[in-house]
């Protein structure tokens, strides 16, 4: 019943992609679909109204309609737009001259904050910077430990004022203001600092959060606001930004399968740019926003550049082009299979990574993979031969039995996995396939803004 | 006032419009200006009124669906005014919003139908499970029944220190483990605890997941699955817990978590900000759930039994309109 946005998208694109003409009359149509695809995607009403007039006025500019390509030239249209909404380019976050940068974290009740608190200090930490984060959520139950949980887990100091009966101080202020002098002290360059979910229309809550900021001048103010958030998405960030005036926006739960409208609204309301994807409840989860990679996700045109920068974290250079031309080559087997699980296994969600290959998002999205499954996987593969690792093909009955047994499984499971390995290979050529020709991923734009840091 | 009836005071009536304040300003008070001095619906009016249903995230599908009745009945009776209009619109949002079934009574004092009666609430992250079983405690806790909360979130950090501080201020006790424990063995050993204290209400919180993570949605199933086991036909209710301010995946949501554990009941919360539910029309709707409880703030007493007529009502007569 529900499609994602791309796959809307790319049905109403399809009346206008390929060799068709484009005329007013498919124009008009593919406009109420696409407008229609991003209203499902909770994109805000006003803006999807906004994007539709743009596009349609680009591609009846005369020299589209007379491109070779019109078909090619809308998708151009859309995904430029997209690209637009979100925001263009990536932006880094501020720093201080004098440190510690002091970075606050705000937005609404359930967004997220307090695990991308957790999150952003992992994040700095790992980029070799020293992080402490303040737990200044004074209100909701249990938040105070939640931080300091994972601050426990990230390694870095927490800073909490609690009375002698263990309850949290009632002041967010002077826990941010005293945080921010201990950080100093301590020699942290960089505070981070969690406060309490808050609605935009709670007055004496929006005043409080105003007062950490004037008592701890942040550096860097963040909205954080969760992905599945419908049409008061702009609202809310507006109501935020016009209070705090906010440095950047991130997303969170992005993991799920929400279509993300929000991303695509807040943009044009608040002029402010989304930092940071948060995409997942493990505290590595999180991932810098580049609004072009998004927008070919939506598209359906895979994340190329996330994928191999996830890769590159696990294999070193000559791995991944001996695995590469493997990939191209069809030798890849079973043995092979089993090393590079043990590599992707320490890249997060196997849904997530083939997810962000072109054209395999799609292709897999009804299937589950379920990365436990890796577990039974890997003992069949342990109870072959290397003979067998190497010829699939080759494993026969009897030898199904025995694999079996070795791995105290059935057989049945055995002709699973060799079904699945035959599908994978499969899906590598389509890959290949598609990396050769095909789909007009610009190369030169998916790597726009790498290595700028 | 009188339609809200009993078990609410005038705070919670205040709670409620002021949160409705603006679904009702963008929404009836839009409509109401468009057909204004208009004795007949055209098509300009059923464009704002696609517009407002759209914002109110009520979603372009259901959108359609109203659309399309009202046009039917417009088509019928051709002189429709203002007033015609509200009300015909009205009857369309209520008719597609389910009432409580008996077996699964929504007041706090009606008598349960089990013993111990057993509630499991689920939801994506962050949406207000625990927060709602603090308040649904102290409701049926008023209401004069024993009640025991289990600690089935062993995944989030400081989840079971989160929900016994509701325990201590709703004055109910709890079961738990500890960070990483098996939630279906907390599920398992509440029950039997509760069958040991004769407890009357028993509110299991589980961790939140994205309904899209299969792993962690079999989880939930089989920790549903076991407490059939300790009481059979446990768990008798499964709440799922919606966030106001969520767009269409709401939607999604609600078949996910549906198609796991088979949800019986909606819990929309948050509606003290401004966003306006407009999902749970298009949910109740497709899913013939109805709504049980709605959530307006983050006290203890912010909870509300849903009463659709007084939504539908608090939508479109409250306030300035
Ligand atoms: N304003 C408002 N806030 C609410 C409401 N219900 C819950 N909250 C807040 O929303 C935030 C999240 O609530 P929780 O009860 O922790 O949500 P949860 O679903 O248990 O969250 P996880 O267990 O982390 O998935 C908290 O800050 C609550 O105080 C409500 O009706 N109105
Ligand atoms: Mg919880």
């Amino acid at each position: 019943m529900f499609e994602s946005l791309s796959d809307k998208l790319d049905a109403a694109l399809k009346n206008v992609k390929g060799e068709g003409r484009i005329n007013e009359l498919n124009i008009a149509e593919t406009m109420r679909e696409v407008r229609r695809a991003l209203l499902d995607a909770d994109v805000n009403y006003d803006v999807a109204r906004a994007f539709t007039n743009r596009v349609k006025d680009k591609v009846t500019d005369e020299s589209v309609l007379q491109a070779v390509s019109p078909g090619q030239q809308f998708v151009k249209a859309v995904y430029d737009e997209l690209v637009y909404l979100l925001g263009d380019v990536h932006v880094d976050l501020n720093q201080a001259k004098r440190p510690p940068t002091v970075i606050l974290i705000a937005g609404l009740q359930g967004s997220g904050k307090t695990t991308f608190t957790g999150k952003l200090a992992n994040y700095l930490k790992s980029k070799g910077r020293s992080p402490m984060v303040a737990a200044a959520d004074v209100y909701r139950p249990a938040a105070v430990d939640q931080l300091e949980t994972l601050a426990a887990q990230v390694g870095v100091p927490v800073f909490s004022i609690r009375g002698e009966d263990g309850v949290p101080l009632n002041d967010a202020v002077e826990v941010a203001r005293q945080a921010k002098e201990e950080a100093r002290r301590t020699g942290r360059d960089t505070l981070i600092i969690d406060t309490a979910g808050r609605l935009h229309v709670d007055e004496a809550m929006m005043q409080e959060v105003v007062a950490i900021k004037e008592a701890t001048e942040p550096d860097e103010i963040l909205f954080v606001v969760d992905s599945m958030t419908g049409q008061d998405a702009v609202n809310t960030a507006k109501a935020f930004n016009d209070r705090l005036d906010v440095d950047g926006v991130v997303l969170t739960k992005l993991d799920g399968d929400t279509r993300g409208g929000a991303a695509l609204s807040i943009r044009s309301v608040v002029e402010k740019p989304i930092k940071f994807a948060s995409t997942g409840e493990k505290l590595d989860a999180l991932t810098e926003f580049y609004p072009d990679r998004m927008a070919q996700r939506i598209l359906g045109m895979g994340d190329v550049v996330s994928f191999v920068e996830k890769a590159q974290e696990q294999f070193d250079a000559e791995e991944a082009e001996k695995l590469q031309r493997k990939f191209r080559t069809q030798d890849f087997d079973l043995q092979d299979f089993y090393d590079q699980l043990q590599k992707i296994k320490n890249m997060g969600s196997l849904k997530d990574l083939l997810g962000m290959i072109p054209g395999v998002g799609k292709a897999i999205k009804e299937i589950d993979v379920d990365d436990d499954a890796f577990k039974h996987i890997e003992a069949l593969i342990q109870s072959m031969t290397p003979y067998e690792r190497a010829n699939p093909q080759k494993i026969d009955g009897s030898r199904r039995r025995r694999i079996a047994n070795g791995a105290g499984m059935q057989v049945q499971d055995v002709n699973g996995l060799l079904k699945q390995f035959r599908e994978m290979k499969k899906m590598m050529k389509t890959m290949s396939r598609l990396s050769g020709k095909g789909r007009q991923v610009d190369l030169a734009q998916l790597t726009r803004g790498r290595g700028r840091r | 006032m009188a339609l809200f009836g009993f078990g609410r005071n005038k705070d919670d009536q205040d709670k409620l419009e002021a949160g409705l304040e603006k679904t009702r300003s963008g929404f009836f008070g839009k409509i109401s200006r468009a057909v204004a001095g208009k004795d007949t619906v055209d098509d300009e009016v059923l464009d704002d009124l696609e517009e407002a249903l759209v914002t109110s995230d009520v979603g372009v599908k259901t959108t359609v669906d109203i659309i399309g009745r009202i046009e039917a009945r417009v088509a019928e009776d051709k002189y429709v005014t203002t007033k015609e209009l509200q009300a015909l619109i009205r009857d369309e949002i209520a008719s597609l919003l389910l009432e409580s079934a008996p077996e699964r009574p929504a007041s706090f004092s009606a008598p349960l139908p089990n013993q111990p009666h057993v509630v499991m609430v689920v939801g994506v992250n962050g949406v207000g499970k625990t927060t709602s079983i603090g308040k649904i405690a102290h409701r049926y806790k008023e209401a004069g029944k024993s009640v025991l909360l289990g600690a089935a979130d062993t995944f989030r950090a400081a989840a079971t220190e989160q929900l016994e501080i509701w325990s201590e201020r709703a004055g109910v006790p709890i079961v738990k483990q500890y960070q990483g424990a098996d939630p279906a063995a907390v599920a398992f050993d509440t029950l039997a605890r509760a069958k040991s204290t004769n407890a009357d209400v028993v509110l299991i919180d589980t961790a939140g997941r994205l309904h899209n993570q299969v792993g962690l949605m079999n989880e939930l199933s089989k920790v549903k699955r076991v407490m059939d086991r300790q009481v059979p036909g446990a768990p008798h209710e499964v709440l799922l817990v919606l966030d106001a301010s969520t767009g269409q995946n709401a939607i999604r949501q609600a078949e996910a978590f549906t198609e796991a554990v088979d949800v019986t009941g909606l819990v929309l919360t948050k509606l003290d900000g401004t966003a306006k539910g407009g999902i749970v029309i298009g949910i109740s709707n497709e899913f013939q759930i109805p709504v049980k409880y709605i959530g307006v703030g983050e006290g203890m007493r912010d909870l509300q039994v849903f009463d659709r007529a007084a939504f539908v009502h608090a939508l479109f007569e409250g306030g300035d309109a």
